[in-house]
């Protein structure tokens, strides 16, 4: 199985265990919300720093697929095949 | 290291949480920051059970809120990892910051109060490290028309009755509610407060209440800040009449009573609404001691300059003999007395803006932090 790599920032690396990426096992494509949750089920912690509990992406964190920011795909429904990556990124934002 | 005895003072801002300590309240050592980058809106010193628990509500602009514990003064911290508060499924909402950590009585160990934004009230029996919300509040028909002040929507101000039954919460622009049952149904309490930018300047709520709080000894007797308007009542907010009269501005955030002595209150005037400053810009405490019928003004220790303001959870007191009076301004600068107002000394500056104090004694040694925003985090 090809697995998608979810590639966290070194801020939020403390919370899924030191690691700095994560593999959703997956065979076919998934959604980005299908991965975060695959991903994220072992650390509830890392998890609310994603998404609030509606499950909404917060505001200032940037998830991209294949360079492109999901906001501008098909959000947390943007589907991710095999062997792609998904990058996380806090945007530059406050003072 | 700090012994028995020695004060802790808790210091949230808008980049961080600093912690000071004081054998006397008057020599302080100040470490931190905490959390650094992340907004500190509300603290909570929890000294029952036996240990002291610092509970931290945290808000980072990219991660979000959150709620942390330290029961080693700040050496490290633990989050609970589903989240202290958390929206039920249903509601479609989501915290947004935590404004207020309210430990309950003496009798009633275990149980904390939260007051959050969204307009939200909740209530937690394991020392805050999971909190219910009170549905009460929430499904109430009124909250629809519930407004939210400049800083946001949010329920600021929780006031236990000795009893548990009786509780009222302030928010701003929602007014006074409370319970007689506990938290189970709520009416709002707002007669006589003025809401002069409404255009019935006397709604039956929508008031911006900026703080409430309680008369230790007087049963029944609490004190509003209002958005111009300072205020009291004695029949538990049925009625509420104006105590502005001495003041040299009827404006401000803070509305500090003392911890068991009848008719002291402190509040920090600010002119407002065009100039947001201390009246000339010269900072001062005012305190009553006659349940407001006159005012004192305070400024021993305090700069002769000031155009920062401070917020109305940036002050507090704390239950010492003579009591304690600890408040923080948005220009990062801390000031302590330790004799109910009468003297001010700094005890620290140039810190980002104050967003809440809270100071407490401690009987357990107190490790200093490292000092480094990586202070151990338990997640």
């Amino acid at each position: 199985m090809a697995g998608i790599s979810v590639v966290l920032p070194s801020v939020l690396q403390p919370l899924a265990g030191g690691q700095p990426l994560l593999t959703a096992p997956a065979d076919s494509a998934v959604t980005v919300e299908g991965v975060l949750d695959l991903v994220t089920g072992d650390y509830p912690a890392l998890s609310r720093r994603l998404r609030d509990e509606t499950g909404a992406v917060r505001r200032y964190v940037n998830i991209y697929v294949n360079g492109n920011e999901i906001r501008r795909l098909q959000g947390l429904a943007t589907e991710v095949s095999p062997g792609q990556e998904v990058l996380i990124i806090q945007s530059v934002a406050g003072g | 290291m700090a012994t028995a005895e020695s004060y802790v003072l808790a210091i949230g801002t808008k980049k961080g949480l600093w912690l000071a300590t004081s054998p006397d309240r008057k020599d302080w050592s100040v470490t931190g920051p905490h959390f650094l980058m992340s907004e500190v809106p509300s603290v909570g010193i929890d000294t029952r059970d036996g240990r002291t628990r610092i509970l931290v509500g945290v808000r980072s602009e990219h991660w979000g809120p959150t709620v942390f514990h330290s029961d080693d003064l700040g050496e490290t911290w633990n989050e609970p990892e589903q989240g202290a508060i958390r929206f039920p499924e249903g509601t479609e909402a989501a915290l947004e910051r935590v404004w207020q950590i309210h430990p309950d009585a003496e009798s009633r160990p275990g149980v904390v109060w939260a007051g959050c934004e969204p307009i939200s009230v909740w209530k937690s029996t394991d020392g805050g490290e999971h909190f219910e919300l009170n549905r009460g509040l929430w499904d109430h028909p009124h909250r629809g028309e519930w407004g939210a002040g400049y800083g946001g929507a949010a329920a600021h101000s929780i006031v236990i009755d000795p009893s548990g039954e009786k509780v009222h919460v302030a928010m701003s622009t929602g007014g006074v509610y409370r319970s007689l049952d506990g938290g189970s149904s709520w009416e709002p309490r707002n007669k006589g407060i003025s809401a002069y930018f409404m255009p019935d300047p006397n709604p039956e709520f929508g008031q911006c209440v900026h703080k409430i709080a309680a008369d230790a000894a007087v049963d029944g007797r609490l004190y509003a800040q209002n958005h111009h308007g300072v205020y009291r009542s004695d029949d538990d907010a049925d009625n509420w009449e104006s105590i502005a009269e001495g003041l040299p501005a009827d404006f401000g955030f803070v509305m500090l009573t003392h911890p068991r002595r009848a008719g002291t209150a402190w509040v920090i005037p600010l002119k407002a609404d065009g100039e947001r400053i201390p009246p000339e810009g010269k900072l001062a405490v005012h305190r009553t001691d006659d349940a407001g019928a006159s005012w004192k003004r305070l400024d021993d220790g305090l700069p002769g300059a000031e155009y920062n303001s401070v917020l109305r959870d940036a002050a507090c007191v704390d239950s010492a003999e003579p009591a304690g009076v600890y408040f923080g301004t948005r220009g990062g600068s801390v000031y302590a007395s330790a004799d109910e107002g009468e003297h001010f000394a700094e005890v620290a500056s140039h810190l980002p803006d104050v967003l809440c104090v809270r100071a407490a004694s401690v009987s357990q040694a107190f490790i200093p932090a490292s000092g480094l925003p990586g202070a151990a985090v338990n997640a």
